[in-house]
């Protein structure tokens, strides 16, 4: 296998992006990564996409976005694993690179969402949970996040105010993040008073709908060198599945898919979680983030909205979680998340992080986390700087 | 949902078939084609129990089109007496009421109208019980 790095990327302003289409804002994200690794062409390209065909109608997607992207007969492909698409995006990027199959390739996420109506898009986000026994019976996703809520707050006396303190620390981060589609600050009142979505969760404990892209280059270490940038390794990567249907797994307080991809992860890196320095995380749901700290063995379990509420997530803390505002406050363009992720991983790790978000202590290992459904698959990448 | 899905889905939703692995013993709902425990291929029809107790549960306030009328409702996943987990909206409820821990049974109700295809969906809902 040959040693991967990550040498470019792009992203762009996420949010209600209604004057622009589909294939532009992925193209948008697209030419951000190629100006920034400076290469000359590409050899291969993943996109990482839920549903362009519930979201705006358009499925194909190799074809449409090679063609848009100016790259005549280039090999291109489009993988899917719900919100976790992205990062399955960048796995296959990895493993091409690694292979000797192409040189350099481009993993990019895109979603347009708000193209629809809320019901519309709720439709769409549902095929990502068992239609049969879960959706036909009224579940939604908020729905489902909050049924592990409950059963988190039953267990371990997870409290009202430790998922707020995700929230508020999320968006503290993401109020730094230009490319955020809610970069502001909200505080522990104004989500404790928040609509109520699904009990227990309110509607300041969930990831909005957003339309966005992201894209990187992953090329070989040995061209990395050549072309002068910071060289990124990807010295991890883990992929799990789980149960789409919640009800049918033994234990809905824990994120198995989660552990089981992290332990891959970890045994390819040769590390261990308290060699990492921080991570980007799933929280498409404040519970979501407590559950993957644990399911990540960074806390154990049922400590992850202590530690939370204690500030060990905050960018002086610990360790440091979401540095980018995560989902809650960038916003989750469903498939273009995981790539996202990675985005952020990579800025920390060169030390770009705009603004006040970069960490003091400049991290040397990073970690980022994406899942699909409700924790029905995982992706987990660690990236080290060489 | 379609007519064909609706159908294709009765054994499990009106009669509570669920799949017995003839080997470990495991109980799959809905029945499956292979154990996803031992690997084994051959099953035994079984019906499931009507009572158990419910584990966690949500009222969903902000709900898709189908189920607006409904709302607030409640969901909620629920342990039978053989150890099955099922999914189901709970029923006939104060929603504020519900507690972890609580005895419900299943009893047959219809579950959604569908305008598009104009499909009724009947299955099952839990309810709590007063007995």
């Amino acid at each position: 296998m040959r040693d991967v790095a990550v040498v470019g990327i792009g992203i762009n302003k996420w949010g209600e992006l209604w004057e622009k289409s589909f294939r532009d804002i992925y193209v948008e994200a697209a030419l951000a990564a190629i100006n920034d690794a400076g290469v000359d062409h590409l050899d291969s390209m993943i996109i990482g996409c839920m549903s362009g065909g519930l979201f705006v109608g358009q499925e194909h997607l190799g074809s449409l976005m090679a063609d848009y992207l100016g790259q005549k007969h280039l090999a291109a492909s489009r993988v899917e694993s719900a919100c976790a698409s992205g990062g399955l995006a960048f796995r296959h990027a990895f493993i091409e690179v690694a292979s000797g199959i192409s040189d350099i390739v481009m993993a990019a996420g895109v979603e347009k969402m708000t193209d629809v109506s809320g019901d519309g898009a709720t439709y769409a986000l549902a095929t990502a949970a068992d239609q049969e026994y879960e959706v036909f019976h009224g579940a939604t996703f908020p729905g489902l996040y909050a049924l592990m809520a409950t059963a988190h707050m039953h267990k371990y006396g997870t409290t009202r105010d430790m998922l707020s303190a995700v929230a508020v620390k999320n968006h503290f981060n993401g109020s730094m993040n230009p490319f955020a589609q809610y970069p502001f600050k909200v505080t522990k009142e104004e989500v404790n008073d928040s609509v109520m979505v699904a009990s227990p969760l309110r509607i300041l404990d969930c990831s909005p709908i957003t339309d966005g892209a992201a894209a990187v280059i992953l090329t070989t270490v040995d061209i990395a060198k050549k072309l002068g940038k910071p060289i990124i390794k990807v010295i991890g990567s883990g992929h799990a599945t789980d149960s789409i249907a919640l009800h049918q797994r033994p234990d809905i307080t824990t994120l198995k898919a989660t552990t089981v991809a992290a332990e891959k992860a970890f045994k390819m890196a040769n590390k261990k979680i308290t060699d990492i320095n921080f991570a980007e995380v799933h929280d498409c749901f404040t519970i979501a983030e407590i559950i993957v700290t644990e399911s990540l063995g960074i806390f154990p379990a049922g400590k992850g909205g202590e530690a939370a509420l204690k500030g060990e997530t905050g960018l002086e803390g610990r360790f440091p979680i979401n540095t980018s505002g995560g989902l809650k406050s960038k916003g989750h363009p469903v498939g273009a998340t995981g790539v996202a992720q990675i985005v952020e991983v990579v800025k920390q790790l060169r030390g770009t992080a705009e603004n006040g978000r970069q960490l003091k202590k400049q991290p040397k290992i990073g970690m980022a986390q994406n899942m699909g459904g409700s924790g029905g698959s995982t992706l987990v990448h660690i990236l080290e700087v060489a | 949902m379609f007519p064909a899905r609706e159908h294709r889905e009765y054994p499990h939703r009106y009669r509570l078939e669920a799949g017995k692995c003839k080997k470990c013993g495991k109980i799959f709902f809905p029945h499956r084609l292979i154990c996803s425990e031992c690997g084994h291929r051959e099953f035994e029809k079984v019906i499931l129990p009507d009572t158990g107790k419910l584990l966690t549960f949500s009222v969903i306030r902000v709900a898709p089109s189908q189920f607006v009328d409904q709302a607030p409702y409640a969901i909620g996943i629920a342990e039978l007496t053989n150890g099955v987990r099922l999914l189901a909206q709970v029923a006939d409820c104060d929603v504020d009421s519900l507690k972890v821990g609580m005895e419900v049974r299943i009893e047959f109700r219809r579950i959604q109208t569908d305008g598009h295809a104009g499909v009724l969906s009947y299955g099952y809902k839990f309810v709590p019980k007063w007995y």
